[in-house]
Protein backbone atom coordinates (compact mmCIF):
# COMPACT_ATOMS: atom_id res chain seq x y z
CA UNK A 1 0.00 0.00 0.00
CA UNK A 2 1.32 3.61 -0.80
CA UNK A 3 1.35 5.83 2.12
CA UNK A 4 0.12 8.56 0.26
CA UNK A 5 -3.00 8.18 -1.11
CA UNK A 6 -4.84 9.50 -4.21
CA UNK A 7 -7.04 12.26 -4.92
CA UNK A 8 -9.58 9.52 -6.11
CA UNK A 9 -9.00 7.59 -3.51
CA UNK A 10 -9.74 9.79 -0.25
CA UNK A 11 -13.37 9.76 -0.90
CA UNK A 12 -13.34 5.69 0.08
CA UNK A 13 -13.64 4.15 4.04
CA UNK A 14 -9.34 3.35 4.00
CA UNK A 15 -9.98 -0.18 5.06
CA UNK A 16 -11.56 -0.78 1.96
CA UNK A 17 -9.26 0.21 -0.60
CA UNK A 18 -7.48 -2.60 -0.99
CA UNK A 19 -10.63 -4.48 -1.80
CA UNK A 20 -11.78 -2.15 -3.86
CA UNK A 21 -8.41 -2.52 -5.48
CA UNK A 22 -8.37 -6.13 -5.66
CA UNK A 23 -12.44 -6.14 -7.11
CA UNK A 24 -11.20 -3.37 -9.74
CA UNK A 25 -8.42 -5.47 -11.17
CA UNK A 26 -10.01 -8.57 -11.50
CA UNK A 27 -12.98 -7.52 -13.30
CA UNK A 28 -9.85 -5.57 -15.42
CA UNK A 29 -8.26 -8.67 -15.79
CA UNK A 30 -11.80 -10.89 -16.72
CA UNK A 31 -12.55 -8.23 -19.58
CA UNK A 32 -8.58 -8.18 -20.66
CA UNK A 33 -7.96 -11.75 -21.22
CA UNK A 34 -11.74 -12.49 -22.23
CA UNK A 35 -11.12 -9.86 -25.23
CA UNK A 36 -7.92 -11.08 -25.85
CA UNK A 37 -8.78 -15.01 -26.40
CA UNK A 38 -12.37 -13.57 -28.51
CA UNK A 39 -9.86 -11.51 -30.55
CA UNK A 40 -7.88 -14.74 -31.55
CA UNK A 41 -11.00 -15.45 -33.90
CA UNK A 42 -10.44 -12.35 -36.01
CA UNK A 43 -9.74 -13.96 -39.62
CA UNK A 44 -10.67 -17.15 -38.90
CA UNK A 45 -14.49 -17.45 -37.46
CA UNK A 46 -16.65 -20.08 -39.00
CA UNK A 47 -18.85 -17.21 -40.76
CA UNK A 48 -17.75 -13.69 -41.92
CA UNK A 49 -20.60 -11.98 -39.46
CA UNK A 50 -19.41 -13.90 -36.48
CA UNK A 51 -15.88 -12.93 -37.63
CA UNK A 52 -17.18 -9.16 -37.14
CA UNK A 53 -18.89 -10.30 -34.13
CA UNK A 54 -16.27 -11.53 -32.55
CA UNK A 55 -13.49 -9.18 -33.37
CA UNK A 56 -16.38 -6.18 -32.02
CA UNK A 57 -16.64 -8.12 -28.68
CA UNK A 58 -13.06 -7.88 -28.52
CA UNK A 59 -13.25 -4.45 -29.03
CA UNK A 60 -15.66 -4.27 -26.23
CA UNK A 61 -14.16 -5.89 -23.94
CA UNK A 62 -10.84 -4.77 -24.40
CA UNK A 63 -12.19 -1.18 -23.85
CA UNK A 64 -14.18 -2.14 -20.81
CA UNK A 65 -10.43 -3.35 -19.67
CA UNK A 66 -8.47 -0.38 -20.50
CA UNK A 67 -11.43 2.09 -18.34
CA UNK A 68 -10.99 -0.62 -15.68
CA UNK A 69 -7.43 -0.23 -15.36
CA UNK A 70 -7.09 3.89 -15.93
CA UNK A 71 -9.91 3.80 -12.99
CA UNK A 72 -7.26 1.65 -11.38
CA UNK A 73 -3.99 3.59 -11.78
CA UNK A 74 -6.37 6.80 -11.00
CA UNK A 75 -6.87 4.96 -7.77
CA UNK A 76 -3.85 3.89 -6.84
CA UNK A 77 -2.11 7.40 -7.88
CA UNK A 78 1.66 7.86 -7.71
CA UNK A 79 2.63 7.47 -11.54
CA UNK A 80 0.81 3.79 -12.06
CA UNK A 81 -0.37 3.89 -15.69
CA UNK A 82 -3.34 1.50 -17.02
CA UNK A 83 -0.60 -0.17 -19.43
CA UNK A 84 1.71 -0.78 -16.62
CA UNK A 85 -0.92 -2.37 -15.02
CA UNK A 86 -1.73 -4.44 -17.96
CA UNK A 87 1.36 -5.47 -19.33
CA UNK A 88 3.62 -5.56 -16.54
CA UNK A 89 2.84 -8.45 -14.21
CA UNK A 90 3.63 -12.14 -14.27
CA UNK A 91 1.64 -14.84 -14.98
CA UNK A 92 0.83 -15.49 -11.44
CA UNK A 93 -0.08 -11.88 -11.01
CA UNK A 94 -3.24 -11.79 -12.52
CA UNK A 95 -6.24 -12.20 -11.22
CA UNK A 96 -8.90 -13.48 -13.53
CA UNK A 97 -11.27 -16.06 -13.17
CA UNK A 98 -10.01 -19.54 -14.32
CA UNK A 99 -13.34 -20.12 -16.43
CA UNK A 100 -11.01 -17.96 -18.56
CA UNK A 101 -8.32 -20.06 -18.55
CA UNK A 102 -8.94 -23.17 -20.82
CA UNK A 103 -7.61 -21.67 -24.03
CA UNK A 104 -9.78 -21.09 -27.43
CA UNK A 105 -10.90 -24.94 -27.44
CA UNK A 106 -13.12 -24.96 -31.02
CA UNK A 107 -16.78 -22.77 -31.39
CA UNK A 108 -18.85 -24.66 -28.99
CA UNK A 109 -16.23 -24.00 -25.87
CA UNK A 110 -16.05 -20.16 -27.01
CA UNK A 111 -19.98 -20.14 -26.85
CA UNK A 112 -20.04 -22.32 -23.94
CA UNK A 113 -17.50 -19.63 -22.45
CA UNK A 114 -18.77 -16.59 -23.62
CA UNK A 115 -22.78 -17.27 -22.30
CA UNK A 116 -21.35 -18.46 -18.55
CA UNK A 117 -19.14 -15.78 -18.37
CA UNK A 118 -21.30 -13.24 -20.03
CA UNK A 119 -24.08 -14.21 -17.35
CA UNK A 120 -21.67 -14.17 -14.55
CA UNK A 121 -19.94 -10.57 -15.47
CA UNK A 122 -24.07 -9.49 -15.99
CA UNK A 123 -24.75 -10.40 -12.42
CA UNK A 124 -21.56 -8.85 -10.93
CA UNK A 125 -21.96 -5.53 -13.12
CA UNK A 126 -26.20 -5.99 -11.68
CA UNK A 127 -24.24 -5.61 -8.17
CA UNK A 128 -22.23 -2.61 -8.68
CA UNK A 129 -25.24 -0.58 -10.47
CA UNK A 130 -25.70 1.43 -6.72
CA UNK A 131 -21.83 1.19 -5.61
CA UNK A 132 -20.95 4.18 -3.74
CA UNK A 133 -17.80 4.37 -5.62
CA UNK A 134 -19.33 7.10 -8.36
CA UNK A 135 -16.53 6.65 -10.61
CA UNK A 136 -17.13 2.92 -10.89
CA UNK A 137 -20.82 3.37 -10.86
CA UNK A 138 -20.87 5.29 -13.85
CA UNK A 139 -18.66 3.10 -15.82
CA UNK A 140 -21.04 -0.01 -15.00
CA UNK A 141 -24.03 2.09 -15.93
CA UNK A 142 -21.92 2.36 -19.45
CA UNK A 143 -20.64 -0.85 -19.49
CA UNK A 144 -24.18 -2.38 -18.90
CA UNK A 145 -25.99 -1.25 -21.80
CA UNK A 146 -23.37 -2.51 -24.10
CA UNK A 147 -22.73 -6.34 -22.67
CA UNK A 148 -27.23 -6.38 -23.17
CA UNK A 149 -25.42 -6.84 -26.69
CA UNK A 150 -22.96 -9.25 -25.89
CA UNK A 151 -25.62 -11.66 -23.69
CA UNK A 152 -27.94 -11.42 -26.76
CA UNK A 153 -25.28 -12.76 -28.93
CA UNK A 154 -24.05 -15.18 -26.31
CA UNK A 155 -27.41 -16.61 -25.71
CA UNK A 156 -28.45 -17.01 -29.63
CA UNK A 157 -26.01 -19.36 -30.27
CA UNK A 158 -25.79 -21.06 -27.21
CA UNK A 159 -29.80 -22.29 -28.51
CA UNK A 160 -28.57 -23.17 -31.91
CA UNK A 161 -25.75 -25.02 -30.92
CA UNK A 162 -28.03 -27.11 -28.18
CA UNK A 163 -31.27 -27.54 -30.01
CA UNK A 164 -28.84 -29.30 -33.14
CA UNK A 165 -28.74 -32.84 -32.23
CA UNK A 166 -25.36 -34.92 -33.54
CA UNK A 167 -22.15 -32.49 -33.63
CA UNK A 168 -23.22 -29.24 -32.62
CA UNK A 169 -25.45 -30.29 -29.14
CA UNK A 170 -22.29 -33.17 -28.18
CA UNK A 171 -19.90 -30.41 -28.76
CA UNK A 172 -21.82 -27.86 -26.82
CA UNK A 173 -22.25 -30.08 -23.95
CA UNK A 174 -18.68 -31.21 -24.14
CA UNK A 175 -17.32 -27.73 -23.37
CA UNK A 176 -19.89 -27.00 -20.31
CA UNK A 177 -18.56 -30.05 -19.08
CA UNK A 178 -15.38 -29.20 -19.64
CA UNK A 179 -15.95 -25.57 -18.07
CA UNK A 180 -18.34 -26.72 -15.14
CA UNK A 181 -15.44 -26.99 -12.35
CA UNK A 182 -14.77 -23.47 -13.03
CA UNK A 183 -18.09 -21.98 -14.13
CA UNK A 184 -18.84 -20.09 -10.83
CA UNK A 185 -14.94 -19.01 -10.46
CA UNK A 186 -15.82 -15.45 -11.49
CA UNK A 187 -17.43 -15.04 -8.04
CA UNK A 188 -14.56 -16.43 -6.31
CA UNK A 189 -15.04 -14.10 -2.74
CA UNK A 190 -12.11 -11.35 -2.32
CA UNK A 191 -10.55 -11.11 0.85
CA UNK A 192 -12.46 -8.60 2.88
CA UNK A 193 -15.23 -8.60 0.53
CA UNK A 194 -17.68 -7.96 3.36
CA UNK A 195 -16.25 -4.36 3.47
CA UNK A 196 -17.00 -3.64 0.87
CA UNK A 197 -20.95 -4.66 1.26
CA UNK A 198 -21.38 -2.63 4.87
CA UNK A 199 -19.30 0.56 2.58
CA UNK A 200 -22.08 0.33 -0.08
CA UNK A 201 -19.06 -0.40 -2.95
CA UNK A 202 -21.32 -3.70 -4.05
CA UNK A 203 -24.53 -4.82 -3.33
CA UNK A 204 -24.41 -8.01 -1.89
CA UNK A 205 -21.46 -10.43 -1.28
CA UNK A 206 -19.76 -12.87 -4.39
CA UNK A 207 -21.68 -15.93 -2.55
CA UNK A 208 -25.10 -13.68 -3.07
CA UNK A 209 -24.44 -12.61 -6.64
CA UNK A 210 -23.60 -16.40 -7.86
CA UNK A 211 -26.90 -17.09 -6.32
CA UNK A 212 -28.15 -14.75 -8.84
CA UNK A 213 -26.55 -16.02 -11.77
CA UNK A 214 -27.61 -19.43 -11.44
CA UNK A 215 -31.61 -18.75 -10.33
CA UNK A 216 -31.09 -16.24 -14.19
CA UNK A 217 -29.45 -19.08 -16.00
CA UNK A 218 -31.52 -22.04 -14.91
CA UNK A 219 -34.86 -21.41 -16.55
CA UNK A 220 -32.69 -21.46 -20.21
CA UNK A 221 -30.67 -24.50 -19.07
CA UNK A 222 -33.87 -26.32 -17.97
CA UNK A 223 -35.34 -25.18 -21.31
CA UNK A 224 -32.49 -26.77 -23.33
CA UNK A 225 -31.60 -29.85 -21.27
CA UNK A 226 -28.12 -28.63 -20.66
CA UNK A 227 -26.24 -29.47 -17.66
CA UNK A 228 -26.00 -27.15 -14.82
CA UNK A 229 -22.79 -25.67 -13.32
CA UNK A 230 -22.48 -27.88 -10.06
CA UNK A 231 -21.14 -25.92 -6.99
CA UNK A 232 -17.58 -25.38 -8.10
CA UNK A 233 -14.59 -24.89 -5.47
CA UNK A 234 -13.69 -21.56 -5.51
CA UNK A 235 -9.84 -22.46 -3.57
CA UNK A 236 -7.39 -20.15 -5.84
CA UNK A 237 -10.47 -19.93 -8.21
CA UNK A 238 -8.28 -16.43 -9.57
CA UNK A 239 -4.96 -17.26 -8.71
CA UNK A 240 -4.29 -20.29 -9.97
CA UNK A 241 -3.64 -19.95 -13.66
CA UNK A 242 -2.49 -23.02 -15.83
CA UNK A 243 -0.68 -23.49 -19.34
CA UNK A 244 -3.03 -21.86 -21.53
CA UNK A 245 -2.87 -18.59 -19.58
CA UNK A 246 0.64 -18.99 -19.83
CA UNK A 247 0.98 -19.27 -23.59
CA UNK A 248 -1.64 -16.49 -23.95
CA UNK A 249 0.49 -13.98 -21.98
CA UNK A 250 3.18 -14.63 -23.84
CA UNK A 251 1.38 -13.37 -26.59
CA UNK A 252 -0.01 -10.35 -25.27
CA UNK A 253 2.71 -9.05 -23.54
CA UNK A 254 5.43 -10.03 -26.68
CA UNK A 255 5.17 -6.45 -28.28
CA UNK A 256 5.03 -4.31 -24.82
CA UNK A 257 8.21 -6.45 -24.37
CA UNK A 258 10.14 -6.39 -27.40
CA UNK A 259 10.96 -2.69 -26.01
CA UNK A 260 10.13 -2.06 -22.52
CA UNK A 261 9.05 1.62 -21.70
CA UNK A 262 8.00 2.58 -25.69
CA UNK A 263 5.59 5.16 -25.33
CA UNK A 264 2.49 5.17 -28.58
CA UNK B 1 -8.78 45.62 -32.45
CA UNK B 2 -11.85 44.14 -30.79
CA UNK B 3 -10.83 40.52 -28.82
CA UNK B 4 -13.53 38.08 -29.87
CA UNK B 5 -16.26 36.99 -27.44
CA UNK B 6 -15.46 33.72 -25.69
CA UNK B 7 -18.42 32.32 -24.29
CA UNK B 8 -20.44 28.87 -24.22
CA UNK B 9 -22.17 29.55 -27.05
CA UNK B 10 -19.21 30.78 -29.00
CA UNK B 11 -17.65 27.23 -27.92
CA UNK B 12 -20.55 25.45 -29.10
CA UNK B 13 -20.62 26.65 -32.62
CA UNK B 14 -17.05 26.00 -32.78
CA UNK B 15 -17.67 22.13 -31.95
CA UNK B 16 -20.47 21.73 -34.54
CA UNK B 17 -17.31 22.05 -37.11
CA UNK B 18 -15.78 19.14 -35.64
CA UNK B 19 -17.27 16.11 -37.17
CA UNK B 20 -17.21 12.40 -36.54
CA UNK B 21 -13.91 10.85 -38.18
CA UNK B 22 -16.25 7.93 -39.07
CA UNK B 23 -19.11 8.98 -40.63
CA UNK B 24 -17.71 12.97 -41.82
CA UNK B 25 -21.26 14.39 -42.39
CA UNK B 26 -22.46 14.55 -38.55
CA UNK B 27 -20.97 16.70 -36.05
CA UNK B 28 -20.15 15.73 -32.14
CA UNK B 29 -22.69 18.33 -31.45
CA UNK B 30 -25.62 16.41 -33.53
CA UNK B 31 -23.99 13.12 -31.95
CA UNK B 32 -24.52 14.14 -28.65
CA UNK B 33 -20.75 13.47 -27.11
CA UNK B 34 -20.37 16.85 -26.16
CA UNK B 35 -21.34 16.77 -22.24
CA UNK B 36 -19.71 19.58 -20.79
CA UNK B 37 -18.64 22.54 -22.94
CA UNK B 38 -17.81 25.58 -20.25
CA UNK B 39 -15.21 28.76 -20.23
CA UNK B 40 -14.33 29.32 -16.84
CA UNK B 41 -13.38 32.27 -14.50
CA UNK B 42 -9.66 31.79 -15.25
CA UNK B 43 -10.63 32.16 -19.04
CA UNK B 44 -9.71 28.02 -19.64
CA UNK B 45 -12.08 26.36 -22.16
CA UNK B 46 -12.87 23.22 -20.63
CA UNK B 47 -15.19 20.37 -22.46
CA UNK B 48 -16.14 16.76 -21.35
CA UNK B 49 -16.98 13.97 -24.41
CA UNK B 50 -18.82 11.34 -24.06
CA UNK B 51 -17.99 8.05 -25.88
CA UNK B 52 -20.46 6.28 -27.92
CA UNK B 53 -19.07 3.10 -26.55
CA UNK B 54 -16.33 2.79 -23.69
CA UNK B 55 -13.73 1.11 -26.22
CA UNK B 56 -14.44 3.29 -29.45
CA UNK B 57 -11.27 3.70 -30.89
CA UNK B 58 -12.20 7.42 -32.56
CA UNK B 59 -12.65 9.09 -29.10
CA UNK B 60 -8.82 10.25 -28.97
CA UNK B 61 -9.06 11.44 -32.74
CA UNK B 62 -12.26 13.46 -31.70
CA UNK B 63 -10.23 14.78 -28.03
CA UNK B 64 -7.10 15.75 -30.55
CA UNK B 65 -9.73 17.25 -33.60
CA UNK B 66 -11.50 19.37 -30.68
CA UNK B 67 -8.85 20.66 -28.84
CA UNK B 68 -7.02 22.05 -32.38
CA UNK B 69 -10.39 23.32 -33.65
CA UNK B 70 -10.71 25.41 -29.99
CA UNK B 71 -7.05 26.55 -30.47
CA UNK B 72 -8.13 29.40 -32.52
CA UNK B 73 -9.50 31.11 -29.49
CA UNK B 74 -6.63 31.40 -27.69
CA UNK B 75 -7.28 30.18 -24.62
CA UNK B 76 -5.78 27.18 -22.47
CA UNK B 77 -7.43 24.45 -23.27
CA UNK B 78 -8.58 20.85 -22.01
CA UNK B 79 -10.65 18.10 -23.18
CA UNK B 80 -11.82 15.28 -21.29
CA UNK B 81 -13.13 12.03 -21.54
CA UNK B 82 -16.02 11.10 -19.22
CA UNK B 83 -18.55 8.36 -17.98
CA UNK B 84 -20.83 11.11 -15.49
CA UNK B 85 -24.05 10.03 -18.04
CA UNK B 86 -23.74 7.44 -20.00
CA UNK B 87 -24.07 8.04 -23.98
CA UNK B 88 -27.05 6.80 -25.24
CA UNK B 89 -28.53 6.70 -28.95
CA UNK B 90 -31.42 9.13 -27.54
CA UNK B 91 -28.75 11.96 -27.71
CA UNK B 92 -28.67 11.92 -31.04
CA UNK B 93 -30.33 15.35 -32.41
CA UNK B 94 -33.22 15.25 -35.01
CA UNK B 95 -30.90 17.04 -37.11
CA UNK B 96 -28.35 14.11 -36.60
CA UNK B 97 -30.77 11.43 -37.22
CA UNK B 98 -31.92 13.23 -40.64
CA UNK B 99 -28.14 13.30 -41.45
CA UNK B 100 -27.32 10.00 -40.50
CA UNK B 101 -29.97 9.09 -42.87
CA UNK B 102 -29.08 10.55 -46.17
CA UNK B 103 -25.41 9.65 -45.56
CA UNK B 104 -27.35 6.15 -45.72
CA UNK B 105 -27.22 4.50 -42.06
CA UNK B 106 -30.59 4.26 -40.42
CA UNK B 107 -30.81 6.39 -37.17
CA UNK B 108 -31.01 4.00 -34.21
CA UNK B 109 -34.35 2.77 -33.41
CA UNK B 110 -35.88 -0.54 -31.44
CA UNK B 111 -35.06 -3.41 -34.71
CA UNK B 112 -38.64 -3.65 -35.19
CA UNK B 113 -39.06 0.00 -36.11
CA UNK B 114 -35.88 0.20 -38.43
CA UNK B 115 -36.59 1.36 -41.96
CA UNK B 116 -34.45 1.28 -44.97
CA UNK B 117 -32.40 4.70 -45.42
CA UNK B 118 -32.85 4.45 -49.13
CA UNK B 119 -36.27 3.11 -49.89
CA UNK B 120 -37.92 4.01 -46.16
CA UNK B 121 -39.11 0.75 -46.21
CA UNK B 122 -39.99 -1.18 -42.99
CA UNK B 123 -39.49 -4.53 -45.29
CA UNK B 124 -35.83 -5.06 -43.20
CA UNK B 125 -34.03 -7.99 -41.88
CA UNK B 126 -31.03 -7.51 -39.49
CA UNK B 127 -28.11 -9.45 -40.81
CA UNK B 128 -25.54 -9.29 -37.90
CA UNK B 129 -26.09 -6.97 -34.30
CA UNK B 130 -22.26 -6.37 -35.29
CA UNK B 131 -21.13 -4.17 -37.76
CA UNK B 132 -17.93 -2.36 -39.21
CA UNK B 133 -17.78 -0.17 -36.06
CA UNK B 134 -18.93 -0.81 -32.20
CA UNK B 135 -22.33 1.40 -33.06
CA UNK B 136 -23.40 -0.11 -35.65
CA UNK B 137 -25.23 -2.96 -37.21
CA UNK B 138 -25.92 -4.71 -40.76
CA UNK B 139 -29.31 -4.84 -42.24
CA UNK B 140 -30.64 -5.90 -45.87
CA UNK B 141 -34.06 -4.15 -47.44
CA UNK B 142 -36.22 -6.53 -48.63
CA UNK B 143 -37.37 -3.83 -51.07
CA UNK B 144 -34.85 -1.87 -53.14
CA UNK B 145 -32.45 -4.65 -52.37
CA UNK B 146 -30.15 -2.73 -50.66
CA UNK B 147 -27.86 -3.93 -47.54
CA UNK B 148 -27.22 -0.96 -44.79
CA UNK B 149 -25.89 -0.25 -41.38
CA UNK B 150 -28.24 0.62 -38.27
CA UNK B 151 -27.39 2.53 -35.56
CA UNK B 152 -27.66 0.04 -32.28
CA UNK B 153 -30.17 1.85 -30.09
CA UNK B 154 -27.85 1.96 -26.50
Amino acid sequence: MTTTRSALSASIDPAAEAVLDELILSMADDEFVIGFSDSEWTGIAPILEEDIAMSSLAQDELGHARALYELLAELRGAGQTADAIAYDREPADYRHARLLDHGRGDWAMTIARRYLYDTADGSRLEGLAKSSFAPLRELVDKIRREERYHVMHATTWLERLARHPGEPRDRLIASLEELAPDAATVFTPLDGEALLVETGLIAESMAALEARWRATITPLFVGLDLPMPPPGDLDGGRTTHGEPFRWLWGEFTSVRRSDPGAIW
Amino acid sequence: MIAPVVDESAVRAALGEVFDPEIPTISILDLGIVHRAEVGSDGAIRIDLLPTFVGCPAIELIRSAVNDRLQSFGRPVEVSVSFEVPWTSDRISPEGRERLRRSGFAPPADIDAVHCPYCDSARVAMDSIFGPTLCRSLFYCRDCRQPFEAFKPI
